[in-house]
């Protein structure tokens, strides 16, 4: 029995599907999932086109934690748990923005897996930036134009707010890692509570990539230290994926069309430079840098 | 069995009787006593293969009641103004993907400005949501409405939601003698919540899909064809708790004195006052009828049609105004009764918890079957708007 | 005859399968099967989930199914053999003149 069918409407070399496969083989297909709305959503249960091998729920945009614990709730009422884990797949905007029932899902430490699919922005709508919207990146919403050159906030540090919540397991993992994926989908299996799993999916619409450099772009995001691949448990940070040769941002940033104005406008050094610092500062905290002897 | 109880632990009790699986709410007054009743119950463990649940908002209340209420649970919320607002969203949805969540709404006026006196402006917001609402005149009336919710709405030709609107304050915080049900009583009448497809890894369906153009409209038409089985099959439940209970709450309207040219029309608590206030002005001379409108939606249009088919004159009381029209209840009823030649006189009143007296209320009618009392705002005071 | 239509939109597993999505892209993957080692690698990454390991009598290789390949390429970029190439479809190879 597949989990997650052919014939989806995804477009050609989507991070998200790959996420989605591997985090439902990790399961064994023993999963509920609640989905927002979202390029997921979209391209995967239309009526009459489902894609779903697996029960399936999609109720809004901003509300799927609390569908979740809902689900996990009634398993527990009705004596039915061990048909499977329930488990979120929500975009960054659903996680980041509008999703706030994430923070009761936390506080009353539902048995739920929350995995946030995060390509950066609101994909399904257009490429509008969310919280998860990296530091300089032109969105629709956050256009580099003469003035302004594209998203002047922060990328949100949604680990460190899971962790604050007392969850307990946080992790980050990426398309371009299945297997990294399948173990902590695994792990967090086993763990009672509210876990946490922030995956980076490469979308090739949206960061104007080419299929092809789907898992080289993924990789540098990894490589440069952007996109920092931990691991917590019980707010201890047990793992991180190290890098050996840490690349300079620009490597990452240089083949991507939502970052191409830093490349084109004098004053994007700025920004790359700034971007560089926020890379520094992710090899700092998690100690990513491997060490040469 | 017979008690002094408050109007909220009438419904928690009836709530416990009819065994929900998943209860979740958050606190709004005055819902708060409803839930906490229920939570007090939970602590003591007399809820079984129950899960209580306090949510951080009245929006996760209700999303938690769709993932449960899909997985096959049955559920129960209680809100009311704000928070039913609040709640919206979700509840659109939940109709939508015909989920029959119990929800008890003790009707609550609307902010700005805050009020949490008593008005039927919150559950007339949810109009056209697609959910079941039934307007009870007393406790002992919502009280016998709980496990009758559930049946109406856990039917296989139904699957909706479905709100028992109750007048925050007037009826949640009296105390009533209420005739408490026997556990066998409901029982016999409330089959469990079987629900044919849910969410289950042994049949892995896919629920709250989207549908594009050449589909989403014939989804709207199935939930009005639920609307219209939902109005045959609660006359025949309310007709089955006659028998089993022994109380006649009537059909979608209890008319009395059909006969009459003359008539009011109302929902809610008032209507206790208006069976005195039309004794009263009956025996001053005045033909006079009254109609108590228990289901607002889906709305008894035939019903209506057939009461008040011959009236002369229907004086509404509308406790809720569409703003920009007019009162809630005339609208529904001028659009039930266009062709008919009854006059019909819209009186809004009542707003904010704003007092209702006997004698208020009977001159108003008086004057209105003498011409001397136009539609609009009755009890409201005369005023001159400035900006400070 | 009636269209039939679920309650609540519900929709039953995997009927996007009936959607043949290998007539999207220009290109499709290709598997040398003299140098595929059947390390599956490319089954976890492809977002379609049209590549798949097969067994045969003797031999065991990566099967590319053509009703579904949207020709993204993300397979061939990550083989670590290079046993896949993208190739442009017969379709698209007009000469222009
Ligand atoms: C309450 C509400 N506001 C706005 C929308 C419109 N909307 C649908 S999906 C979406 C963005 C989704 O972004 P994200 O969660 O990042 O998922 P992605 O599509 O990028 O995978 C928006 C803004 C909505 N459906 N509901
Ligand atoms: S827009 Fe991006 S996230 Fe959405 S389906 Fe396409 S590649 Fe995937
Ligand atoms: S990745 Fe390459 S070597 Fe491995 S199975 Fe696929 S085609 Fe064969
Ligand atoms: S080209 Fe893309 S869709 Fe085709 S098999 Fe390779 S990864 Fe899958
Ligand atoms: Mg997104």
């Amino acid at each position: 029995m597949k989990f997650f069918g052919r014939g989806h409407g995804a477009c050609p070399g989507c991070g998200l599907t790959t996420a989605v496969r591997n985090v439902l083989n990790a399961l064994d297909g023993r999963c509920f999932v609640a989905n927002s709305t979202g390029c997921l959503e979209i391209i995967s249960s239309q009526y009459g086109k489902n894609a779903w091998g697996v029960p399936y729920i999609h109720s809004l945009f901003d509300n799927t934690a609390a569908v979740a614990c809902g689900i996990s709730e009634a398993l527990k009422a009705l004596k039915r748990e061990e048909e499977g884990k329930v488990v979120v797949l929500a975009g960054d905007g659903a996680t980041a923005d509008i999703g706030l029932t994430l923070h009761g899902m936390f506080d009353r430490n539902h048995d739920v897996i929350y995995i946030c699919l995060d390509n950066e922005a609101y994909q399904n709508t257009g490429h509008q930036q969310s919280g998860l919207t990296p530091f300089g990146e032109s969105t629709t919403t956050t256009p580099a134009g003469k003035l302004i050159l594209g998203k002047m906030g922060r990328k949100k540090d949604m680990v460190a707010i899971a962790i604050a919540h007392g969850s307990p397991y946080v992790a980050t993992s990426s398309a371009v890692l299945p297997a990294d994926i399948r173990r902590k989908v695994k792990k967090a299996a086993g763990i009672e509570g509210a876990k946490y799993i922030q995956i980076h999916c490469p979308c090739v619409t949206g960061w104007g990539i080419d299929g092809k450099d789907v898992v080289k772009v993924g990789n540098l995001a990894i490589e440069t230290a952007l996109y920092p691949i931990v691991e917590f448990e019980n707010g201890k940070l047990i793992s991180v994926r190290k890098i050996k040769d840490r690349k300079p941002v620009e490597e990452y940033l240089k083949p991507q069309r939502r970052f191409r104005h830093l490349f084109t406008d004098p004053r994007g050094k700025e920004v790359i430079a700034e971007i560089q610092r926020i890379a520094d500062r992710n090899a700092e905290k998690y100690g990513l840098d491997l060490k040469k002897e | 069995m017979m008690k002094v109880v408050r109007g909220f632990y009438s419904v928690a009790h009836a709530v416990k009787l009819c065994k929900p699986n998943v209860i979740c709410a958050y606190p709004i007054t005055p819902q708060t006593e409803i839930v906490e009743n229920l939570a007090e119950m939970y602590a003591n463990g007399e809820l079984e293969n129950c899960r209580y649940i306090t949510a951080e908002s009245e929006f996760a209340a209700a999303s938690i009641l769709v993932g449960a209420s899909a997985t096959g649970a049955r559920t129960f919320t209680a809100t009311c103004s704000q928070g039913l607002i609040l709640m919206s969203e979700v509840l659109f949805n939940a109709a939508g993907m015909r989920l029959p969540i119990v929800i008890a709404n003790p009707n609550r006026a609307i902010s700005a400005p805050l009020s949490i006196w008593n008005d039927l402006q919150d559950s007339m917001a949810l109009r056209d949501a697609g959910i079941i609402q039934l307007y009870v005149e007393n406790n002992q009336e919502a009280h016998d409405a709980i496990p009758q919710a559930y049946k109406i709405a856990e039917d296989q030709r139904v699957l909706l939601p479905f709100m028992v609107c109750m007048d925050g304050f007037k009826l949640t915080h009296a105390y009533e003698p209420i005739d408490l049900l026997d556990q066998s009583v409901v029982d016999n009448f409330l089959p469990p919540f079987k629900p044919k497809a849910y969410m289950t890894t042994k049949k892995p369906l896919a629920f709250g899909c989207y549908a594009p153009p050449h589909v989403y409209m014939e989804f709207r038409v199935a939930m009005q064809n639920a609307m219209d089985r939902a109005k045959d099959l609660m006359e025949k439940v309310f007709r089955e708790w006659t028998e089993v209970s022994g109380r006649n709450w009537g059909g979608h309207l209890e008319v009395i004195y059909p006969d009459s040219k003359l008539f009011v029309v109302a929902m809610g608590s008032i209507v206790g006052l208006l069976r005195k206030v039309v004794e009263d002005l009956r025996r001053e001379g005045i033909n006079l009828g009254l109609v108590k409108l228990r289901t607002f939606r889906p709305f008894p249009v035939e019903e209506l049609r057939s009461y008040l088919g011959d009236a002369e004159k229907i004086i509404v009381l509308d406790r809720s105004i569409s703003l920009g029209y007019e009162g809630n209840l005339s609208i529904e009823l001028k659009s039930a009764l266009y062709g008919f030649s009854a006059e019909i006189i819209s009186m809004i009143l009542g707003l904010g918890g704003r007092d209702l007296s006997k004698e208020f209320l009977e001159n108003l009618i008086r004057n209105a079957i003498a011409g001397k009392e136009a539609s609009g705002f009755k009890g409201a005071k005369d005023f001159e708007e400035v900006i400070p | 005859m009636k269209m039939r239509l679920n309650l609540g939109a519900i929709s039953e597993p995997l009927q996007s399968e009936k959607l043949k999505t290998g007539d999207w892209g220009t290109e499709w993957a290709f598997v040398d099967k003299e140098k595929c080692t059947a390390c599956k690698i490319c089954e976890q990454f492809c977002p379609d989930g049209c590549i798949e390991v097969k067994e045969f009598e003797k031999e065991k290789f990566a099967v590319v199914d053509y009703q579904y390949c949207k020709g993204c390429g993300v397979c061939a970029s990550v083989c670590p053999k290079e046993a896949i190439r993208m190739e442009i479809k017969e379709l698209f190879k007009l000469e222009v003149c």
